[in-house]
Formats: C-alpha cells, sequence, structure tokens
C-alpha cells in the first residue's frame, strides 16, 4: 500500500492522456497504415490486403512526382528563409536596439495567428494581377517600379512564393528560439575571443554559432516537419489547385473526391514516413543527451 | 493523502472535459429535429442554400409546403458554402452514422452514384409514375438522371453550361460583329482581340478550365457524341477527341492570368478588360443584379451572352435535386417536400429567385425575363447533354480524375498526356 502510494498518484495523472494518444494517435495510425495496405480502392468495397503494392504504384502517378517535388520547393524555401530571417533578426536584437521588447513582440505575433488566417490574407497580398489590376504586393512593386509577378501561379517558382507567408509566420518564432540561445552563450567567451584579437563578425562565426548548433537543430526539426505536412496554407491560399498540390492536398482529394480510401492512406502514410525522418534523430539525440547529463 | 486527492481530483477533471467534448457533439445532434414540434412533425432538408437569391427561393417553395401541409413544420439543415463542399462533408458523416437528414440536396446525374452504390436512396420511380413526373420533364433528362432504369432524385432546377459571356464593346473594338457560331471563328476572334491588347478569353482557377473543356468537347463532337463519351466502352483516345483537345489547347493560349475564382473572371469581361468567358449561367446573376450580390451592369449593353461556339441547339445542363435517403425519419414528410419540389408552382416559386429555370417543360413563361427567357425557350427545344464539372455524366471519382488531368495539362501544354488521362479516368469509372 505504501509502496503504490509512490507510484499510483502519478500513473493515474496520465492514464487519460496515455489512453487518448494511444487510441487516437497511434491506434488511428496502425489503422491508416492497414488501410494504405488493402486494395480497399472505393468507398463500399472491403479491401484485400496487397502488401506494399500502393506504395510502388503511387510512383507512377504524374500528379504524386509533381506533389513531392512541390513539397520539397517549399520545405527548402521555408526551412532556409525562416532560419536565416530569424537568426538575422536574433542578430540585430542582440545588438541591443531601443525598444527591444516592442520588437521582440511584433515579430512573434505572426505566430498567433492560424495557418488559414495568414493565406486568406497572403492571398490578396500575392494575387497574380498585373498592370492596373494589380493588388496587393504587386502594386506596391508598381509603385515602385519593380517588376510584377505571377507568385503562386507561376508554373516554376510557384511553391517558392508560397512559402514567404510560412515564413513571415514562423520567422519571429525562430528569432525568439536563437535569441534565448544567444543570450545563453557566456560573455566571458565572447571576451575572450575579442581579446585574442577577433572581429566581431569572427566571435560570431568561430564562438557563437557553434553554441548554438542543439538550437539551429530544434529550429530546422520544428520547421521541417511543419513543412512537409504542410495543408492548411496551402487550401487557403490556392484551394485544391494542381499548380499548388503538395502530399497533403493530394490526400485530400484522394480521400473526399476521388473516394479512394487506399490511396489517401498511401499517402498519409509517406507524409508520416517523411516526417519521421526529421523527428526520429532527435529524439534518439535527446535521449542520449538526457543519459550523458 | 492529499497527493492523493489532489491526483483523484485532476483525474476526475479530465474524465469530465472528455465527456464534455461527447457532450458538445450531443449537442449538436439536439438541433436536429425532435421527433415532434409541439404535435407538428418536422421534415429536415438539408441544402447548401444559404446565399443570396438561392435561401429566398428556397424560403418561397418553403412557404408554399407549409401551406400545403399544416402537420408538417420545414426545418431548415442549410450548410452554407458554395457548391457544397462542406455540406457533402458534413452529410457524409450523417449518412454513415445513419442518422440521415429526410431529404437532401445533391448535382442531379451521376454525382448521386456513390450515394446509390453505398445504398443511401430510395427508388422514387413510384413517386414520378404518380405524379406523372416523365410527361412533365424533357424525355432525355428523365434518360440522363436515369441509373439501371431507376431514377433517385427531383430536380428543382436547371442551369446552362455551355453560355458564351461576352463584352459587346470590346468586341466592335476589334472588329467582330457578332458571337462566334463555330470554335474556327472563336479562335479567330480570339486572335483579332488579342491584337487590340484586350485579354481574348477570361478565366479562373482550375476548376473553370475544365468547365471550358466541356463546352469545347461539345462544341467540336455534337451532342450526340458527347453524350456517348460517357456510356461503359466508350473511346477517349478516338481522333474526334484528339481534334477536341487540339482545339482546347488553342483556346487555351488565349486566356489570360488565371484569376482566384469565377467571378474575378466575370468581372474582366464584365469591366471591358476581357473580351469572352465561357460560365455557367449563374454567371448572369453575378452581372446582372444590383451592387452587394451582382456588378448592377445592364444586359445587351455592358454584357452579352450566346450558346458557347459550336454548340447552338444543345443544352449542356446541370440541375440541383432533392433525394429520399433510406431510414429517413420523417419520410412521409420527405415525400410531401419532394411532391412540393417537382410541382410547377413549387419550381416557378423557386427559381425566378435563384436565377435558373424550372426543370418542368410547363413553366408560367410570364415569370422569365431577360437571359432566362432565352434559357426557357432553348431548353424545351433543344437537345440536351449532362455537364462534367457539375456532376451530370461523370461521378465524383471520375470528375477528381478529369480535374486532375486538367491540372497537369495547364502546367506541362501536353495535349498527348491530357488524352492518356482522360482516357484512363474514363477506363476507371465508366460504368
Amino acid at each position: 500500500m505504501r509502496r503504490a502510494r509512490t507510484w499510483l498518484p502519478g500513473l493515474l495523472l496520465v492514464t487519460p492522456s496515455i489512453i487518448l494518444i494511444g487510441v487516437f494517435v497511434y491506434g488511428m495510425l496502425g489503422w491508416n497504415f492497414r488501410v494504405a495496405m488493402t486494395d480497399q480502392h472505393d468507398a463500399v468495397s472491403e479491401g484485400r490486403f496487397v502488401g506494399l503494392q500502393n506504395f510502388v504504384d503511387i510512383w507512377d502517378l504524374p500528379r504524386w512526382h509533381l506533389s513531392v517535388n512541390h513539397a520539397i520547393v517549399f520545405t527548402v524555401v521555408f526551412v532556409l528563409g525562416a532560419l536565416v530571417l530569424g537568426w538575422l533578426l536574433a542578430f540585430l536584437m542582440e545588438k541591443g536596439i531601443r525598444g527591444e521588447g516592442t520588437f521582440r513582440a511584433i515579430y512573434l505575433f505572426p505566430m498567433a495567428i492560424s495557418f488559414v488566417a495568414t493565406g486568406i490574407v497572403w492571398r490578396w497580398l500575392m494575387n497574380s494581377g498585373t498592370g492596373e489590376r494589380a493588388v496587393g504586393l504587386n502594386r506596391l512593386f508598381e509603385w515602385f517600379g519593380l517588376p510584377q509577378w505571377q507568385w503562386f501561379r507561376d508554373q516554376d517558382w510557384g511553391m517558392a512564393a508560397m512559402a514567404l507567408p510560412a515564413i513571415w509566420q514562423m520567422s519571429g518564432y525562430v528569432m525568439a528560439l536563437f535569441l534565448a540561445g544567444f543570450r545563453g552563450v557566456p560573455e566571458e567567451l565572447r571576451e575572450a575571443a575579442r581579446v585574442d584579437g577577433c572581429t566581431e563578425w569572427g566571435v560570431y562565426r568561430h564562438v557563437v554559432l557553434p553554441l548554438l548548433r542543439p538550437v539551429t537543430l530544434s529550429a530546422l526539426i520544428i520547421l521541417g516537419h511543419i513543412s512537409l505536412k504542410v495543408f492548411d496554407l496551402i487550401v487557403a491560399v490556392s484551394g485544391k489547385q494542381i499548380i499548388t498540390d503538395v502530399p497533403a492536398v493530394f490526400m485530400w482529394v484522394a480521400v473526399f473526391d476521388s473516394n479512394d480510401p487506399a490511396k489517401g492512406a498511401t499517402i498519409a502514410s509517406y507524409i508520416v514516413l517523411s516526417v519521421a525522418i526529421f523527428v526520429i534523430p532527435y529524439l534518439i539525440w535527446s535521449v542520449r543527451k538526457e543519459k550523458r547529463s | 493523502m492529499r497527493r492523493w486527492l489532489a491526483a483523484v481530483s485532476i483525474t476526475m477533471a479530465s474524465v469530465l472535459g472528455l465527456a464534455a467534448c461527447g457532450g458538445g457533439g450531443a449537442g449538436q445532434a439536439t438541433q436536429a429535429p425532435a421527433a415532434s414540434g409541439g404535435g407538428k412533425k418536422q421534415v429536415e432538408v438539408f441544402s447548401w442554400w444559404t446565399g443570396p437569391g438561392e435561401a429566398d427561393g428556397l424560403q418561397a417553395m418553403r412557404k408554399i409546403f407549409e401551406e400545403k401541409n399544416p402537420d408538417y413544420t420545414f426545418f431548415d439543415a442549410a450548410v452554407a458554402g458554395g457548391s457544397g463542399d462542406k455540406a457533402k462533408a458534413l452529410l457524409q458523416s450523417k449518412l454513415q452514422a445513419n442518422t440521415p437528414p429526410d431529404t437532401f440536396q445533391g448535382h442531379a446525374g451521376a454525382e448521386l452514384q456513390g450515394y446509390i452504390k453505398a445504398g443511401n436512396l430510395e427508388d422514387l420511380t413510384p413517386l414520378y409514375d404518380e405524379l406523372k413526373l416523365k410527361d412533365v420533364f424533357p424525355a432525355q433528362l428523365v434518360e440522363q438522371i436515369s441509373v439501371d432504369g431507376k431514377i433517385y432524385s427531383v430536380p428543382v432546377n436547371i442551369h446552362r453550361s455551355n453560355v458564351l459571356w461576352f463584352n459587346p464593346g470590346v468586341l466592335k473594338e476589334a472588329g467582330i460583329t457578332a458571337a462566334p457560331k463555330t470554335i474556327e471563328e472563336f479562335i479567330a476572334d480570339l486572335g483579332k482581340v488579342k491584337a487590340k491588347g484586350k485579354i481574348p478569353l477570361s478565366i479562373g482557377s482550375e476548376w473553370t478550365a475544365t468547365h471550358l473543356l466541356e463546352s469545347v468537347l461539345l462544341g467540336t463532337l455534337g451532342a450526340d457524341a458527347y453524350n456517348a463519351l460517357f456510356k461503359p466502352g466508350a473511346d477517349w483516345n478516338s481522333p474526334q477527341v484528339t481534334t477536341a483537345l487540339n482545339n482546347f489547347a488553342k483556346i487555351m493560349e488565349y486566356a489570360g492570368d488565371p484569376q482566384d475564382d469565377w467571378q474575378p473572371a466575370a468581372k474582366q469581361v464584365a469591366d471591358g478588360q476581357a473580351a469572352f468567358n465561357i460560365m455557367g449561367d449563374w454567371a448572369y446573376g453575378y452581372f446582372h443584379n444590383p451592387p452587394q450580390g451582382g456588378l448592377g451592369k445592364k444586359s445587351k449593353t455592358d454584357f452579352d451572352w450566346a450558346p458557347s461556339p459550336g454548340t447552338e441547339g444543345t443544352y449542356l445542363w446541370l440541375s440541383d435535386s432533392f433525394t429520399l435517403p433510406k431510414g429517413a425519419k420523417n419520410r412521409d414528410g420527405a415525400l410531401a417536400w419532394l411532391k412540393v419540389a417537382a410541382s410547377k408552382e413549387g419550381q416557378d416559386a423557386f427559381n425566378p429567385k435563384k436565377g435558373s429555370i424550372p426543370a418542368r417543360k410547363d413553366a408560367d413563361q410570364s415569370l422569365y425575363t431577360d437571359y432566362l427567357a432565352d434559357a426557357l425557350k432553348d431548353w424545351s427545344t433543344n437537345k440536351l447533354a449532362g455537364s462534367i464539372q457539375h456532376g451530370v455524366s461523370v461521378n465524383q471519382p471520375w470528375l477528381a480524375a478529369i480535374n486532375e488531368a486538367v491540372g497537369l495539362y495547364i502546367g506541362s501544354k501536353d495535349v498527348k498526356a491530357l488524352q492518356q488521362g482522360l482516357a484512363d479516368a474514363a477506363t476507371a469509372n465508366a460504368q
């Protein structure tokens, strides 16, 4: 009885969330993989086990190649953009500008907005009208005599433009991460470098940046997994059009328009796997670090 | 002991929280009609008519329904959202939970096939026989909404898909005297407009390209060959379809930058920035209605219309219809609603407000003016062909595959791949 007193309350406390996560995350995940391995290609059929057939067949679809390419372009532009911009903002902030608190709040605010709201505003900003029909950014560019763009409707660079709202939304968060990281670097280390004749830039390059590797890594993982499963932003900006198709949108169309649960589940499985590529190394790394300390 | 208490109370709180979430769902369900509402039985009518015009039309039909059926009250279960994307998702979950509304709206034709195959709908052929509906609807309409000889829905209104909207001023400027009658004339006219520096053909998001494609297919193939494309075993690889797709490719070369949706594309014509736009006749209300719901333009001077090139004499139709789901709580009430929806009185009350024409041939012609008078005249005399984009000729998976092929074409400009995509879509889905 006395022993139970030490572990039972803790267990009781976490049981509801263990059950919920077990059913709604891992249970559903397992069910999804099960459906992905059947030939249930319409709403009514039972579906026989076909192994990994669906996972192979999907590579024959031109649309799948397109949506994977789009996801890659989006991820590269979004992750790099948010990292560089976030780092730059944190760097300027760290130089001790006046009203730092205000600026920090301003840059962090976009994070409080949902991707859908961001998307609706940016759909207008990135309207592809040119000349007298220009609105949003194109109108602004016209005033300054800059070239006007097709933005997300551009056949080649549309997905890069689509990453702009995501960068706008998440770079403030990256800034906060980096700023905390900068503050964690002891002043003595910097001073030691300066005494040894290091330039200010060199201090950042050789002292601060290496110490920020863990922060950069966690930022990369957070941005990377958001990016690979992006759905709401795309739908809010462009709907379910092929020109901005990504795996998550393709999955939605496969399930609700094509009534093909097996295909949708296959795409969902690929999304989970691609996110796992980011998350699992991070988990291993953090578990190891915990053990070490 | 205190720790125990804290743990138990937190656990209880989270369980209660869960129950509250469940309760939220149940709370929504109580909005659905209870069996009795003060002695009167409710009829739950599920639609996506919430916009200006269409909601007014629904209210007009409701009035007639409640006058004729004092025992029933009308429960409006409309879900907002154009073309019913959200409504259909909610409907799907209601059907799967076996709690269908008493009657729901759906595009007449192949779009209902999914529900029919899943066994969600009752056969309405007896109702058609009782009301002699086969005599008042055009024979081709009855044929095109029948599945294996049975009819599962009552069409309330008819819209036309193959309408060419144009700006007379821009045409005059380009030296075009009349709306083009054939695809060849159309392509030549597009060139003339382009030479004047205006947008020859305005276009919206990707679905409007599929909408354009169905008009070009019909205009090139003619009504009979077009209708044959949707029979099992139809040949989408034929040279005739190749010709049609090449026409589509040529026309698309003259399209302006894609707009957000069909309204901004139509507005380019109304504002004199573009010459032509091919869109369904719901665009008439948008052009004609006073500001707020529309652009307040004058018909025949600010904008004008003609059947899309090569399709004169054919009515490329689509229709909203009501169904009878299996397991409806108030089946008699639903049947009473369907009778009103099928009646001349009901359709004449609904359609002038919605901006469409009745499916019945015996409508009161004086109620329909301007564009609608033209449409009504054509409806009773023209051959009929079913729309692709709006659910008449193809079921949902087939439409998704066609939209995919068209979307990929816009990026690749590869006509051969488009034809292969369309052919594959037909083999996979025709039934």
